[in-house]
């Protein structure tokens, strides 16, 4: 577990008010040095107010923070120009050249003009852009669109990167080559926070996360020590043609170590997927479909909230 | 990774904004840069010689001056005005609602006042600049008389700003577009029309007078021919300029709030 010392980003009982509405309840983070950290949560649970705490451009309404043991709300511009931050929304210059974008932005950190163009032309190799450094932003597709993103909020070389739901609405070949890019910065030693609400998003990329609802924080660990704390190790998926699920769950759940009927599916919690299945058979029910498959981050959620993260 | 970067002081903050209005600028400029040239030579041979033309014929309304020197001084100020406020509505809800740019801006060592500033003081510059080319152009048309026409180009800087703080202020409220059309139609065309740019304040009714007085760009015209001229009282000057200084000063002290609550919370 962590010392102070080491702690990049250390919270407690930090809250966040909206006028009357409390967006963050008092919640206590820890967040080490070269670590990769997530907050996992359905929209609404407080992850991007929590963010942009971290991120020095919001003051906490109760608690504490420290950012590199420094205080966001009044060394807000120090802080800030050790961070790199990806928001949830693109926010790049559209007329602007892919260049440019970068170039430019590096006058905000008040880089010398050749030191600019140098970091430019390396991190448009790292984000697999070179090829199209004088096109318009405009035209590039989402997925580099979001390279590009992640490329600019490298260009002060930050030693915290904070990423707002980094992979929402790209295609899954756009996901890979993106989770494929922030492994190398966690190679190279930089701390990553990552928001998600993708539960495999989460699974690949964070060492450490904690699950956010309404909030709180409901659960906190390894992503494999949350499967294995809050969750069976398999999980058996059945659907059923009819119009619901509610009149299986006294047969199914003799089955399984618990049973959770969603609209579309029932789920069955248990060790061995594939003897559930033939139980399951054998017990004269048939299903229209049926899957065994490894428990996730998403079943955990379910779990703890008694909600699926995306609805 | 790299030993930390030195943030700064303020000063040196909002001057990497002003920087990055003019790189952006730089860009993206061809579109703007004919008119700002050649649109004061259009204007002055329009109005200035064309309709000029018409006036020496008819009823003489301009004592002692030809037409010409009447109205090249307000073009200047009105033109001035015009740049403060197309400049400041739409480029800025864009930079904040549309494309989101400022808050990009907000996540590196700037603050709000910082993007403030930036985006003010490169404001400013360009009614500087433009009104060097006015004043050019001016001079090149014989309107001016005086060597007080050398602070004409200040005098623009200080119309834009005086126009442009409070616009950029309230546009940092605005969730769309709607009021700022309701602004230019029913605050800057009646302005650009009745601040006594046309035809001298004493072709008003003397009921009247007072309320064009009350009108901002007034003060600009007025201020803009005196100093074409060479004329005015010390006291007149100083109340004119009063007017603009304020105007921009409450501009400052508005906009360092409301870009704040849009950009931090």
């Amino acid at each position: 577990m962590a010392t102070s010392t080491s702690a990049v980003v250390q919270a407690h009982q930090l809250v966040k008010r909206f006028g009357a509405f409390e967006a963050v309840k008092g919640i206590d983070v820890s967040i080490n040095q070269g670590e990769s950290f997530g907050f996992l949560g359905p929209n609404g649970a407080g992850k991007t107010s929590t963010m942009r705490m971290i991120s020095a451009v919001s003051h906490p309404s109760g608690g504490t923070l420290s950012i590199f043991g420094l205080d966001p709300t009044v060394q807000g511009s120090q802080i800030r120009a050790r961070l790199g931050v990806v928001p949830q929304e693109d926010t790049l210059e559209l007329e602007l050249s892919v260049r440019k974008n970068l170039e430019m932005f590096a006058r905000y950190f008040d880089l010398p003009r050749r030191v600019a163009r140098e970091r430019t032309t390396e991190l448009l190799a790292f984000a697999q852009l070179s090829d199209r450094e004088n096109d318009k932003v405009d035209n590039l597709s989402g997925g580099m669109k979001r390279r590009l993103t992640i490329a600019r909020a490298l260009i002060n070389r930050p030693e915290l990167l904070i990423l707002d739901e980094p992979t929402t609405g790209l295609d899954p070949q756009a996901r890979h080559l993106l989770w494929e890019r922030l492994y190398r910065l966690k190679r190279e030693g930089v701390t990553l926070i990552i928001t998600t609400h993708y539960m495999d998003e989460a699974e690949q990329l964070c060492d450490r996360l904690v699950v956010m609802d309404r909030g709180s924080i409901v659960a906190q660990g390894t992503p494999r020590s949350l499967i294995d704390t809050y969750c069976t190790r398999e999980v058996v998926e059945l659907r059923f043609g009819v119009d619901t699920h509610e009149v299986y769950f006294e047969r199914l759940s003799v089955l399984a170590q618990r049973v959770e009927v969603l609209p579309d599916r029932v789920l069955l919690y248990v060790d061995q997927g594939d003897e559930t299945l033939k139980a399951v058979h054998a017990s004269g029910l048939a299903p229209s479909s049926a899957l065994a498959r490894r428990s996730s981050l998403e079943d955990v959620f379910l779990r703890l909230t008694g909600r699926t993260l995306v609805e | 990774m790299d030993a930390p970067l030195e943030p700064g002081l303020g000063w040196a903050r909002w001057r990497r904004s002003w920087w990055y209005h003019a790189a952006f600028y730089a860009e993206t400029w061809r579109g703007s840069v004919a008119s700002s040239v050649l649109f004061p030579f259009f204007y002055l041979a329009a109005l200035g010689v064309g309709v000029g033309h018409l006036v020496s014929q008819g009823a003489g309304l301009v004592q002692g001056q030809t037409y010409l020197h009447f109205i090249a001084p307000s073009l200047l100020a009105t033109t001035t005005m015009q740049l403060g406020e197309s400049e400041s509505m739409w480029p800025v809800l864009a930079s904040l609602k549309w494309f989101r740019t400022y808050h990009a801006a907000a996540a590196t060592p700037l603050d709000p006042e910082d993007i403030l500033y930036g985006k003010l003081s490169w404001v400013t510059t360009r009614g500087f600049a433009m009104s060097i080319i006015y004043t050019i152009a001016i001079a090149i048309f014989g309107a001016t008389q005086s060597w007080w026409c050398l602070a004409l180009p200040f005098l623009g800087a200080l119309i834009t700003l005086a126009f442009a703080a409070p616009l950029v202020a309230y546009a940092a409220t605005a969730e769309s577009d709607v009021s700022f059309t309701t602004i230019y139609r029913f605050a800057f065309i009646p302005m650009f029309l009745f601040s006594a740019t046309f035809y001298p304040i004493s072709s008003y009714p003397p009921y009247l007078r007072p309320f064009v007085q009350l009108v901002p760009l007034y003060h600009g015209v007025a201020l803009a021919r005196e100093a074409a001229y060479g004329t005015g009282s010390f006291a007149v000057i100083v109340t004119h300029l009063a007017v603009l200084v304020a105007m921009a000063a409450a501009g400052l002290w508005w906009g360092k709030r409301t870009m704040r609550r849009r950009l931090v919370d």
